[in-house]
């Protein structure tokens, strides 16, 4: 079961920074798992709990966001609320019996190629090491 | 406006661990206001439940609606050709909305997803305080305009208790004695004296001491 999991994860990934690193990594030709789903969002600021949550209950195997460092959001402070949301995102799933390290948040600059493959990287092997989404998981059987 | 906290995912669980197939009914009244039980709320109970069902094995079915007042019997009606094609209804409005519902369809089973808590306001994003308890006889013109029935933990009308410390209240150091406010702001106008005027003790019948309250405004009613 575990060698042929392949899971499924979306990544939302702000123009100004995560996609673009997302970019160079290409340019760079760093290869990275191709678990990963990128969503283009203009800000992370612009991702709510009801995307999150709406990944999972589809059957994402895994969700992150990527922001820019705290404190160089382009619009200021939008990853910093997203943040929040993520923690409360988190907190919903715990409740409910589901593991909260299926959504993450993580913080990048545009020139960090390297560090966006890593992430992708991080991402898929801790979501394999979960397994798959109970919710998929389900439907599937 | 009336300020609510969802309850927790378990216990709205609990409530509809037989059913299949429910309506969620959010409202865009104070709830909506105080972040609650509005549109957006009632999206993200509905697809934690979703998820939560699913990992059981068992999904439920959710229906996502939002009244524009759960307080008034015409937006009760409008559901009246559907209310009955669920197992439940879940409101996510304050205590009257669910009672409105039950009125309005006996034979319905209503359950609330919110506690309502207290008459309060946004003191910033993110955060509301209690500021009316609702006593039915209105007196803050006497206390610089700040309600010690609802602000004060025991409601006192005659000056600070023993426990008020450097401003806080005893019961817990961020909950500001609205007694020692009162006094401060009295002192600042120069009106101290006001505080000293002898008052007519609080008639509480017109609070819930009276039992259930009615307000009948002869010039709208049919």
């Amino acid at each position: 079961m575990a060698d042929s999991f392949d899971p499924k994860i979306v990544a939302f990934c702000c123009k100004y920074c995560a996609y673009a690193a997302g970019d160079l990594a290409g340019s760079m030709r760093l290869s990275y798992p191709t678990n990963i789903r990128i969503i283009q969002v203009p800000c992370t600021g612009r991702v709510d709990i009801i995307h999150l949550l709406r990944a999972i209950e589809d059957g994402a195997d895994g969700v992150y966001v990527a922001g820019c460092l705290e404190g160089e959001c382009h619009f200021l402070t939008g990853n910093l609320k997203t943040k929040k949301k993520v923690t409360f995102v988190r907190q919903t799933l715990e409740e409910i019996g589901i593991e909260p390290e299926r959504v993450q948040m993580f913080n990048l600059s545009s020139a960090m190629g390297p560090r966006f493959a890593e992430i992708a990287t991080e991402m898929t092997a801790k979501i394999s090491k979960l397994g798959p989404n109970v919710v998929e998981a389900r439907k599937a059987a | 406006m009336i300020v609510a906290d969802r309850k927790p995912v378990p216990e709205i669980l609990e409530m509809v661990s037989n059913d299949q197939n429910i309506l969620l009914l959010g409202c865009k009244g104070c709830v909506t206001v105080c972040n609650t039980g509005g549109l957006k709320e009632v999206q993200v109970l509905a697809s934690t439940l979703k998820i939560a069902r699913k990992k059981e094995g068992n999904p439920l079915k959710i229906k996502e609606e939002v009244l524009e007042r759960q307080c008034d019997p015409e937006y009760i009606e409008e559901i009246r050709d559907s209310y009955d094609n669920y197992d439940a209804i879940i409101s996510m409005a304050c205590g009257v909305g669910p009672q409105f519902l039950s009125e309005a369809y006996p034979d319905q089973r209503v359950l609330p997803a919110v506690n309502t808590t207290f008459f309060g306001g946004a003191v910033r994003h993110g955060v509301w305080e209690e500021r009316c308890a609702g006593c039915g006889t209105c007196g803050i013109h006497h206390f610089g305009g700040l309600c010690p029935i609802a602000r004060c933990s025991k409601s006192l009308l005659h000056g600070p208790c023993g426990g008020s410390a450097n401003g806080s209240c005893e019961i817990a150091k961020d909950v500001e004695c609205i007694w020692d406010m009162i006094v401060r702001k009295k002192m600042e106008q120069g009106r101290l004296d006001d505080l000293q005027q002898i008052r007519s003790a609080k008639d509480w019948l017109t609070a819930r001491d009276g039992g259930p309250r009615r307000s009948i405004r002869e010039e709208l009613t049919e």
